[in-house]
């Protein structure tokens, strides 16, 4: 065999396929966070684009799953749900400072999500989506029959986050631009987390297994703990994601747990593009963009939303952002 | 003589009511190409299947260099050291040619790390670009696996099987759906990598397994009839009777 010939390695440029496509790739995370400086000043609120934030980073975290690992979970809404409980409940009912409310929020979705995890993963394709939605409605009545703690039906409330205190200085939280300043700190962290770990070689395990899980398996992967972590991770992003939402209302709404929830955030993914980082976050965006501009319209802005979504799924399968970065930036 | 790489003792699997293995007992010492050969469903991949993990044995102990297998979770095979490839192709079909074998490579380093740039690991390139030369497909390594022809996909796998540095690679029907031209192709690599490792095969294609093999197993429901040379098999007056009107168009 000629080895030494062919298997010198090959110049940089060879390797990877170089244009505008693999620079957004490259750059996607101080790219996004570019897009998310400058969002506030084209939305025609800052209300909305704080929700876009929330939604932005939920719908990146769940892609982690979803579009990156190939599970279809229908029940994310309770880790979302879970973040922001715990957050709220944390401020409102035992006086803890904001930040460590935020952690506690994180780390309590985490823990839901490594339950939840540890016991849909078992299961595989529409037993798995069905596991994850039982599992999450759980959580909701959960939710529903504890109103001591989280207000039941009426929601959290009573944990009015007024000022944040960062290095010293003091923040008027209520301010919507401090507001949305301080918020995209936390999703620029999300998605820095998230692109790091598509980057990783855990990332191209769970793509191993999206791609053909019996080939991963035989390859030496464990498939089982792969996507449990992967379900985590991702359900940890979603309850950072619900923290924020807390942070921001200042009210927690039961509905924030669920499955209407779940399903938004599947539609919002799916809309954007599951296939890429960032288009999860332009699903959010949209979904969120034409709900604010529909509903002044009609009270029946979910029929529109619908019909554009299923216009994607039958002829964009690729979703908004998917399709942009396959035919016009190639 | 070596000891035995791979030890079967008893084998039985049961499917149901239906006896797919029966009563398995052979062993495989470190060295070339031993072929197992039987008419179709006579449980060829069957053994494969609790050879490599797949299935865990109704009844019998298999053991690898000596360690008893019973228990071993399928992913632990290659990590023990036994690869394979399967009947049907079994690749990733929408990744690239090269990532195909890195992402098998990394398996053996790193499944777990979060932290790291899987780009880091140029070493898992090399040996992927190195492993796709061995089996011709070096050319080809930037294209998407599943626009490979056939003959091509098939020489995939086992670089990917190839990657792990296996000390057994069970190689379930290399040649399926072949004309003769890829045929002729991935015996020569046969040939090159035998040179280098224990290889089980099952094959249909029975001049093809004369000239490779070292040793021919031959299963017929479920149970070993034969066990020999290539020409001890050929003129087995058992192994002639259930090949006998059958038309495999290999005789
Ligand atoms: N998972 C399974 N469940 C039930 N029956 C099975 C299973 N796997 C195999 N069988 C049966 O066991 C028998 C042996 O199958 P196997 O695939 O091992 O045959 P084979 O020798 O590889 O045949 P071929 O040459 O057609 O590949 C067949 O009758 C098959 O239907
Ligand atoms: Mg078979």
């Amino acid at each position: 065999m000629n080895s030494s010939s062919v298997a010198a390695p090959l110049p940089a440029a060879a390797r990877k396929p170089a244009g505008l496509k693999a620079a957004l790739t490259k750059y996607r995370v101080p790219l996004s966070i570019l897009a998310l400086c400058i969002l506030p000043w084209l939305l025609p609120s800052k209300a909305l684009a704080v929700n876009v934030l929330i939604y932005g980073v939920v719908c990146v975290g769940y892609n982690l799953l979803f579009g990156y690992t190939g599970l279809l979970s229908f029940g994310h809404a309770a880790f979302f749900g879970a973040g922001a409980y715990i957050t709220g409940i944390a401020i409102g009912q035992f006086g803890v400072p904001w930040y460590l409310a935020v952690l506690m929020g994180i780390a309590g979705g985490a823990v839901l999500a490594f339950i939840i995890g540890g016991m849909s993963t078992r299961t595989r394709g529409i037993y798995f989506s069905m596991v994850t939605l039982a599992l999450a409605q759980l959580v909701y009545y959960v939710a529903l029959q504890t109103p001591s703690w989280t207000g039941g039906e009426n929601g959290l409330r009573g944990f009015t986050v007024n000022k944040i205190n960062l290095f010293g200085f003091d923040i008027n939280f209520l301010d919507p631009v401090n507001k949305y300043y301080v918020l995209m700190v936390f999703a620029a962290l999300a998605l820095w987390l998230v692109s790091r770990i598509l980057n990783s070689p855990f990332g191209a395990a769970i793509e191993a297994i999206r791609e053909n899980e019996r080939r991963a398996r035989t390859c030496g992967y464990d498939v089982e703990r792969t996507k449990l972590l992967a379900f985590t991770l991702s359900g940890t992003i979603c309850a950072l994601g619900g923290t924020m939402s807390a942070l921001h209302l200042a009210f927690v709404p039961l509905e924030s747990m669920h499955y209407l929830t779940s399903g938004m955030i599947v539609m919002m993914t799916l809309l954007g593009g599951a296939s890429s980082f960032f288009g999860p976050f332009i699903g959010a965006l949209v979904f969120l963009l034409m709900e604010d501009v529909f509903s002044l319209w009609t009270s029946h802005w979910q029929i529109i939303v619908g019909s554009i979504f299923v216009l994607f799924v039958l002829f964009l399968p690729k979703g908004i952002w998917g399709t942009f970065l396959s035919r016009v930036v190639r | 003589m070596s000891a035995p790489l791979l030890a079967v003792e008893n084998v039985g699997m049961k499917f149901g009511g239906f006896v797919a293995l029966q009563g398995v007992t052979t062993e495989f010492r470190p060295g070339r190409v031993t072929s197992i050969i039987g008419p179709n469903g006579a449980g060829k991949s069957t053994f494969f299947n609790v050879l490599s993990g797949v299935l865990s044995p109704s009844t019998g102990t298999v053991r690898f260099k000596g360690q008893d297998l019973k228990g071993t979770r399928q992913h632990e095979f290659v990590h023990r050291g036994i690869a394979r490839s399967y009947q049907i192709t079994n690749i990733f079909p929408d990744l690239s040619v090269h990532e195909n074998v890195r992402v098998a490579a990394q398996a053996g380093r790193s499944r777990y790390n979060i932290w790291t740039n899987r780009n880091r690991f140029d070493e898992l390139d090399a040996r992927a670009d190195k492993a796709l030369e061995s089996v011709g497909l070096f050319a080809k390594r930037n294209e998407t696996a599943k626009f490979l022809a056939h003959g091509q996909q098939r020489a995939l796998e086992i670089a990917i099987a190839l990657i792990s540095g296996p000390e057994l690679l069970l190689l379930d029907e290399p040649t399926a759906g072949m004309g003769p031209e890829e045929t002729k192709d991935m015996v020569a690599l046969l040939e090159r990598l035998a040179a280098e490792r224990t290889i089980l095969l099952v094959e249909h294609k029975m001049k093809m397994i004369l000239g490779l093999s070292d040793r021919i197993l031959v299963l017929h429901h479920g149970q070993l009839i034969a066990d020999g040379t290539p020409h001890d098999i050929q003129t087995d007056p058992e192994v002639r009777r259930v090949y006998l009107g059958q038309n495999h168009g290999y005789a």
